[in-house]
């Protein structure tokens, strides 16, 4: 039995062990009344030959399975695939309590149970400010034009069929919310990640450089300053974009998402891209761009995505998501197996680039190693991290801190409040700390 | 030459000679045969944005009296009376003194000591209001407001705010001054890093960029002792539903179980009855935003509307009118919007249900 595995001192039983050494032990000399208490975890379906059977070794080895022995199903059973049956705990999720209206609200994205950098499509963070809706693309029009006509020398209108003609890229970017973390600025609120960090995400996206279009209207970019983003949706949400970041060729008018046409809940058929800038400045359903050179001050600028200090003045125009990371396994509502070996695993970004290193705390911010970051590294995309841990057992604060390529480290709760108090809302960036308990049992706090 | 990308296309003979060669390049950066000119008509039609010095803004004029109606019309629902309402959004109104106008500084924000903020605490421009109501308001019919009628909600909201007489009447002509007297005008600041663009220095916004935290990459002992400045409330953690579900079932770690009930198997979900159809509807279509199915939340609760109309041979017929219509004054002040994006057959659904006793299943 010594490939047996050894379930002694494990927190929680996994599927593959539900015998202990003594219960095998047991069945080996002939006791079979161990039955009534070892199969209260295990499948007590069993028969009995096969209980028997068990202690030679693991009955999912020893009995072959019903897939193992039947027909599979046809191809095609699901035109579009879905995720394994078992998968349903991975899904988009509202925070109960954070808003009164499904249609202006928030949907996070399970980060506990992701791999590697990109977001399913199907997983990716939802933020609506008046429903989302699923837009007829043949119907669907871009309109460019300026805030008076010297800005272009031709307003344009452009189908959807014009900018899948244009010449396109393709770009990894992370996008969060600038209210990523906001329920966390004075207090621990919430219990997971997926609630914490889950208004984040990352995908491939494709489109035509928003310079491209401007310059097939003819811009004159010395008088250009701004732009003005506006989407087709009941909402028309608008943002106001700085001119430089178009002219740099990062913005881009995007329709691809991770090899397919964007989802309607992220603004099929067109979207802007905004690297590094937050979520709402990504305008979904994207119908009109006015070029001017003053900005707008629309209402998701001047009323809502502004940032309280602590002097009772509001930073406007905050659009730059800093530097940050999250440890996303192990993470707050989830429990430890067993003592022994772990990877920490999880997330670093900058909107300032790319991220140069991530060090990893096991013991709340005393002393830190550096953690591999996977690659690849891309600016203004999420990267993976992972680093070794063997848990002995005793308590834990588990804690990530990114820096990017312009130097500037992730600060702490306490660096980070020292500057911007409680009530900012937006644009929290603080490390992240999960406490970890004997039990194996992890839970969400704040270290200062 | 046809091959060189665009920036060697500059003269005028490479122009025309671009246009006509099938494979080469672009001409001063324009794509032939993609897109075409906007004509006035359709720029008008979508180009409504109002900026705070009023660029874009269309002449007109609203009365605070007239903005009353129109507001009680399409408004209170949601908003309340006075827009001081939390009910389903967060206040509008409310939280500003006469000596804010004076200062345009709103005190209560600097004190810290308001229980929330509302819009107008926050808010610098009266342009971002325009703009705002003008693009997106009513949130159920957006777009469906007269230019004059917007200007009525403004001066009725900046009456509400007492920033405005009771007798004013907004124009083109004097918004600017309303937008002198709000009470955060001097509230806003663009002096720090997160502004992208081009800083103050060179015509933009911001310092260029310039964080305002620092952090340094201490490795070993970096302090004495960790301070834990706060823990994971019971409240919270039982409130997100059930921990285990929202974890694979495999892998290094499980999910907690914050059900209450661990070890019990979850059951199948059953296919929708045609109760649970109808109110799954009613939750979709945003009904559920106002009527609660066993008591008033804007309006009346469906029980209240089953034990009112209960007997009555054409209840379903006169309760469907309604609902398409919309009405006001048989449940109180508070006007029940028309739901003109709801199918017949759909309310039809709906209105049997209500009548049934609005069951969950």
């Amino acid at each position: 039995m010594a490939d047996q595995p050894n379930p002694r001192g494990r927190i929680r039983p996994a599927p593959e062990s539900f015998l202990t050494e003594a219960e095998i032990t047991a069945v080996k000399e002939g006791r079979r009344d161990f039955l009534r208490n070892a199969f209260v975890t295990a499948s007590a379906a069993l028969a009995g030959s096969s209980v028997a059977r068990a202690a030679e070794g693991d009955p999912n080895i020893l009995t072959l399975p019903p897939w193992t022995t039947s027909l599979g199903q046809p191809v095609a059973a699901r035109p579009y695939g879905l995720p394994s049956q078992y998968e349903k705990g991975l899904q988009r999720r509202e925070s109960p309590g954070l808003t009164r209206m499904p249609q202006v609200s928030v949907a996070f994205t399970p980060l506990q149970g992701l791999f590697g950098i990109i977001t399913p499509s199907g997983l990716h963070f939802e933020r609506h400010h008046q429903g989302w809706v699923d837009i007829d693309p043949s119907k669907h029009r871009l309109m460019v034009h300026g805030t008076d006509d010297s800005f272009l020398k031709q307003p344009k209108v452009y189908t959807v069929d014009d900018i899948l003609r244009l010449p396109p890229v393709s770009r990894m970017h992370f996008i969060e919310c600038g209210a990523n973390t906001g329920m966390e600025w004075g207090n621990v609120a919430v219990p997971t990640v997926q609630y914490s960090h889950g208004m984040l995400s990352c995908s491939e996206f494709t489109g035509v450089p928003l310079r491209v279009i401007l310059e097939d209207c003819g811009i004159d970019w010395k008088k250009a300053k701004y732009v003005l983003a506006e989407g087709a949706d009941g909402s028309s949400m608008t943002r106001t974009i700085p001119i430089e970041m178009v002219q740099s060729d990062e913005v881009l008018v995007a329709y691809g998402q991770n090899g397919e046409m964007l989802r309607p809940e992220n603004g099929y058929p067109l979207r802007l891209v905004v690297p590094g800038v937050q979520g709402v400045s990504w305008v979904k359903w994207l119908r009109r761009i006015e070029v001017g050179d003053k900005p707008w001050a629309t209402k998701d600028e001047a009323i809502h995505y502004i940032d309280l200090m602590p002097d009772g003045q509001h930073r406007q125009y905050t659009s730059v998501q800093e530097c940050k990371s999250v440890i996303t396994t192990p993470s707050g509502g989830q429990i430890l197996l067993d003592k022994g070996f772990y990877n920490i695993s999880g997330l670093a970004w900058s909107g300032r680039g790319k991220v140069k290193r991530v060090d990893v705390s096991t013991d709340g911010g005393i002393n830190w190693r550096p953690a591999r970051v996977e690659g690849p590294v891309n600016s203004k995309c999420l990267t993976r991290f992972n680093i070794d841990w063997v848990w002995d057992g005793k308590p834990a604060i588990l804690q990530s801190r990114a820096m990017d390529e312009t130097g500037y480290v992730q600060p702490a709760y306490g660096q980070l409040r020292a500057v911007r108090g409680t009530k900012s809302i937006y644009h929290n960036n603080a490390i992240q700390s999960w406490k970890v308990i004997e039990g194996g049992e992890v839970s969400n706090v704040q270290v200062l | 030459m046809f091959r060189f990308s665009k920036p060697a296309l500059g003269g005028a003979i490479a122009l025309a000679l671009a246009a006509l060669t099938a494979g080469s390049a672009l001409a001063d950066g324009r794509y032939a045969g993609i897109g075409r000119s906007a004509t006035r008509a359709e720029i008008h039609a979508w180009d409504i944005d109002v900026r705070p010095d009023f660029k874009g803004l269309r002449p007109g004029s609203g009365s605070v009296d007239q903005g009353q109606e129109v507001w009680e019309a399409k408004c209170t629902s949601c908003h309340g009376s006075f827009g001081e309402s939390n009910e389903v959004h967060t206040p509008l109104i409310g939280g500003t003194t006469k000596d804010d106008i004076k200062t345009g500084h709103v005190l209560s924000l600097v004190k810290g000591d308001a229980p929330q903020r509302s819009a107008i605490m926050k808010v610098a421009t009266v342009s971002t209001l325009f703009d705002y109501i003008n693009r997106a308001m009513p949130l159920t019919a957006p777009k469906s407001l007269s230019n004059d009628e917007v200007y009525a909600l403004v001066a009725y909201l900046l009456n509400l705010a007492e920033i405005v007489p009771g007798d004013f009447v907004l124009t083109e002509k004097n918004i600017a001054e309303a937008q002198a007297r709000m009470p955060n005008r001097n509230g806003m600041r663009t002096d720090h890093g997160m502004w992208p663009g081009a800083s103050a220095a060179k015509g933009g916004m911001g310092n260029g960029g310039k964080p305002d935290v620092k952090n340094t990459a201490c490795m070993s002992n970096c302090k004495t002792e960790v301070k834990i400045a706060s823990l994971l409330p019971v409240y919270a953690e039982t409130a997100h539903g059930n921990l285990a579900e929202q974890n694979r079932p495999v892998g290094p770690v499980r999910g907690k179980d914050t059900s209450g009930k661990a070890g019990a198997t979850p059951a199948a979900p059953a296919p929708l009855s045609e109760n649970a159809a109808a109110s799954k509807l009613a939750q979709d279509s945003g009904c559920m935003a106002c009527h609660g199915v066993a008591g008033k939340i804007v309006g009346p609760g469906y029980n209240e509307v089953l034990a009112k109309y209960r007997g009555q041979a054409d209840a379903e017929a006169r309760l469907a009118a309604k609902v398409k219509a919309g009405g006001q004054g048989v449940w109180g002040a508070i006007p029940m919007p028309p739901q003109t994006q709801l199918k017949d057959e759909d309310i039809r659904s709906l209105v049997k249900w209500i009548m049934s006793g609005a069951k969950a299943q």
